[in-house]
């Protein structure tokens, strides 16, 4: 399969103090790592692409690395992921879905086994289209708290013939997390679920 | 602190490849934005000495967070600039207070020069604005190589009683820079010009 080309890497940290109602203790660090990378398949259609996947294995690990540093530098620290891709003009959706498995992969590497299914979404679109990438717990899709988004994006990117590559952790729950549900602090840990 | 900080963010741009052509060692700028309160907004404030006092303490904030960002000694930054956008209730006259009177002696004290004019940019507009903050290198303002400028947004700021602000710190200038004029090497660094 063909060698992974990164043009730019984009890491992006938000800490939230509050949103107009009582700070939280600890502020909500949420962080993004970007890629933007050649699309090998770009122009034209091609049948077997699912070799790629593992070609994007070591740019996911890095991407996760990245963003546990950009954290604070130990995984222990992170209860939110979410991952997703932009797909240039030139390629076609399928092409975002392979970062499904490299980018899952590399998250639940770094942060030691993490139960919960990468929560993620793609679209194709022009440079500077922005994605709202879903953010669930590491552990339970459940927990209430923890769902939620981060917008990214990159004025330059994707060109026609490339693809933003997003990994996306956070620290905790929404800054004024209030609507019930599953707590964190509930969290069975068998399926991934609840 | 006198600024009423909701949210910070960083982001780190990295180029490693531009039109195909390795960038050896990539080229890399970082922005380092805050959202904050507009203590002026809704009415027409007379005297804006309480936002240059802000301006003041993000000035150190922003640049700080900016380096760290960028992994860099601070003396090592090459490049500088500054933006704000204030929310629908404010006036331009409180990005230039954040801005111009106080924010840029703490920006050269963090990075320990900066002869040259920062370079900034403002406006007034809505969540997810995008601003665009001019680039220029800290100690001689003519240096071609270093005429850049950074994107960025948050997609909910500014709210309308909020300020963005933002401070852009590089370790390089354009990827391949090819169109003359002064080149780094030849910083006099006597003028903030040349």
């Amino acid at each position: 399969m063909p060698e992974v080309r990164v043009r730019k890497i984009l890491t992006t940290v938000e800490e939230v103090f509050h949103e107009g109602g009582p700070p939280p203790s600890t502020p909500l660090r949420r962080a993004a790592a970007l890629a933007v990378i050649h699309n090998p398949f770009a122009g034209r259609y091609v049948a077997d692409i699912a070799g790629f996947m593992d070609d994007l294995k070591p740019l996911g690990l890095d991407m996760a690395k990245a963003l546990i540093t950009a954290l604070g530098g130990t995984s222990r620290s992170i209860e939110g992921y979410g991952k997703g891709a932009i797909v240039g003009a030139a390629g076609e959706l399928e092409h975002g879905a392979l970062w499904h498995v490299p980018g899952g992969y590399a998250m639940r590497e770094v942060l030691g086994g993490a139960k919960a299914i990468v929560a993620s979404t793609k679209k194709v679109g022009g440079p500077g289209t922005r994605l709202d990438v879903p953010i669930t717990h590491i552990n339970a899709s459940y927990v209430r708290s923890h769902f939620d988004a981060m917008e990214v994006g990159i004025a330059d990117a994707p060109g026609a013939d490339e693809m933003v590559l997003a990994l996306v952790m956070t620290t905790g729950p929404r800054v004024h997390a209030r609507v019930g549900g599953l707590q964190a602090s509930e969290i069975k840990g068998e399926d991934g679920l609840r | 602190m006198k600024a009423r900080i909701r949210k910070l963010a960083t982001f780190v741009e990295e180029t490693r490849s531009e039109m195909g052509r390795a960038i050896e060692p990539p080229t890399r700028r970082a922005a380092a934005v805050a959202v904050i309160e507009n203590p002026c907004a809704g009415k027409y404030v007379e005297d804006l000495s309480e936002l240059m006092d802000i301006g003041e303490e993000l000035g150190e904030l922003l640049t700080e967070r900016a380096v760290a960002a960028l992994g860099i000694a601070p003396t090592t930054a090459e490049s500088y600039g500054k933006a704000a956008a204030v929310g629908e209730n404010g006036e331009i006259e409180h990005a230039a207070a954040i801005l111009h009177p106080k924010l840029g002696t703490p920006v050269r004290r963090v990075l320990g020069k900066g002869a040259a004019l920062i370079p900034s940019s403002k406006k007034r507009g809505g969540m997810g604005v995008a601003l665009d903050i001019p680039l220029g290198h800290k100690d001689a303002a003519f240096v071609r190589s270093h005429f850049d400028g950074m994107e960025v947004r948050i997609n909910d700021a500014p709210r309308a009683n909020e300020i963005m602000v933002a401070v852009a710190v590089t370790d390089s200038g354009r990827p391949l820079a090819r169109v003359g004029g002064l080149t780094k090497d030849k910083i006099k660094g006597e003028d903030g010009l040349r």
